[in-house]
């Protein structure tokens, strides 16, 4: 199972009716099973970046191609079938139980009965939700933490070969995060799927990224390993926002000192 | 007995003013100015005096229940309508981005998560729209309609208390009968709607 190439071959896409462009001339060549952040503050262009691949979000300019087809010419709505999407709020179905979530793009893709209970249970205990407890739960009967795990299921379920995630873990505590990091890189990287994940948090990009993607104002300012974005950052304002990161340092430091 | 007849009139044109409303009611409520405007219209037909607009109607259908059946299904859009709408905008906008972002078609999202998730609120409209075309449909007396409005109808015109009683009584229990067999099935379509909240 190897995940999908995403290319973005400068891609533009602005609101309707907005003067700025929301993505601007955004060039990234995703490789099968690459995990890509995508960081930067709140109108950065990050989550629209994101919602171009599965054409939530128009292109105005230029195309978007997954393993070399311009989805353009692609059906969107079968196209989104294979493309996980993952989103803060979860999204979770209210009236439908874990199971008939998690279930969904296999109904949707006409998977058998037995074929779907089996990978609904697969996929509970890939993200470490013991299915009896938990396939006939309601969303409302979740806590944040676990509704996230259903989320992450219900995108990998039908074998997608890319996923979308929308600063997924942004609403959990910092223990329940980390676990769920710690969980996720390890799913998709066994799995190859190629991810482009999005998030402000530059800690959880240098924790998960194989490349971080910088973006402010709609264009991409670096796309680099995490080793790459700390050493060599292209602009004063890639170290900064990666500077961020040493108060901690600073802090340890001083209280090392008498 | 007439009762059944009055209420099979007012069932019927439940079941038609519904599949005009659902429609309807889906296709305006995501756009402000249709919505505005669909409704505006509906709200004003609304306040047509209903003697007024059964008289109107039977000049064009003619007398007998015809002409009441119409006139109960214009009225049931604007309580229908409004539900339909009031209940799929709604429904969790993220539940709403994820539906399309998976992979389902604009008639899948409003068959398999908002209508569900928007039943107790429309159907909570086809009570109130039922109660009220009960009471309605009692003005098909006077044009020959057949149900309890006949009956009704008869006392008036003959000064006899006790057809016109009868008649009333038997109407406000179907009436109340009705209310709560609808606020029951309302009941049971909320038992699922609790809508996930972040820890």
């Amino acid at each position: 199972m190897s995940g999908a190439s995403i290319a973005f071959l400068h891609a533009s896409a602005r609101y309707e009716g907005a003067a700025q462009l929301a993505v601007d001339d955004a060039s990234l060549e995703v490789q099968p099973g690459e995990f890509i952040a995508l960081v930067g503050p709140s109108g950065s262009g990050k989550s629209t970046l994101l919602r171009t691949v599965n054409r939530l979000v128009p292109l105005e300019r230029g195309r978007i191609e997954i393993d070399g087809i311009d989805t353009a010419g692609l059906d969107p709505v079968v196209m989104r079938r294979g493309i996980g999407y993952a989103i803060q709020a979860v999204g979770l179905f209210a009236h439908m139980n874990v199971a008939s979530n998690i279930a969904v793009v296999p109904s949707l893709l006409g998977w058998d009965r037995a074929r779907i209970d089996a990978r609904v249970d697969e996929m509970l205990e890939l993200v470490r939700l013991d299915p009896a407890r938990y396939r006939a739960r309601l969303p409302s009967e979740l806590s944040g933490g676990e509704a996230q795990r259903v989320g992450v299921a219900r995108a990998l379920a039908a074998y997608p070969r890319a996923l979308l995630m929308d600063e997924p873990f942004g609403a959990l505590d910092a223990i329940v995060r980390h676990a769920l990091q710690r969980e996720l890189h390890e799913i998709v990287r066994t799995a190859g799927t190629t991810t482009l994940f999005v998030t402000h948090d530059v800690n959880e990009s240098l924790l998960l990224a194989d490349r971080i993607a910088i973006m402010r104002n709609g264009r991409i300012e670096q796309c680099a390993s995490p080793h790459d974005v700390l050493a060599h950052p292209a602009s004063d304002y890639v170290r900064e926002l990666f500077a961020a990161d040493d108060a901690v340092a600073q802090i340890r430091a001083q209280a090392g000192k008498p | 007995m007439l009762a059944l007849a009055h209420l099979a009139l007012v069932a019927a044109a439940l079941a038609t003013a519904l599949t005009i409303a659902l429609p309807f009611g889906v296709a305006i409520a995501r756009n402000e100015r249709a919505s505005s405007i669909g409704l505006g219209v509906l709200g004003a037909l609304y306040t047509i005096p209903s003697l007024a607009l059964l008289a109107l109607l039977v000049e064009v259908v003619g007398l007998g229940p015809a002409p009441v059946f119409v006139a109960l299904v214009i009225y049931a859009q604007f309580v229908l309508v409004r539900n339909v709408v009031a209940g799929v905008r709604a429904v969790d906008p993220a539940q709403r981005d994820a539906a399309l972002g998976m992979g389902m078609s604009a008639l899948q999202r409003i068959g398999r998560v908002e209508l569900p998730q928007a039943l107790p609120v429309i159907v909570g409209g086809v009570r109130i729209a039922a109660v009220a075309m009960i009471a309605l449909a009692t003005l098909g007396g006077y044009v020959g309609a057949g149900g309890l409005g006949s009956l009704i109808f008869i006392g008036f015109t003959l000064h006899h208390q006790g057809e016109i009683v009868a008649g009333s009584i038997v109407a406000c229990t179907l009436a109340v009968g009705v209310d709560i067999a609808l606020r029951m099935l309302e009941r049971l379509t909320r038992t699922n709607q609790k809508v996930q909240r972040e820890a």
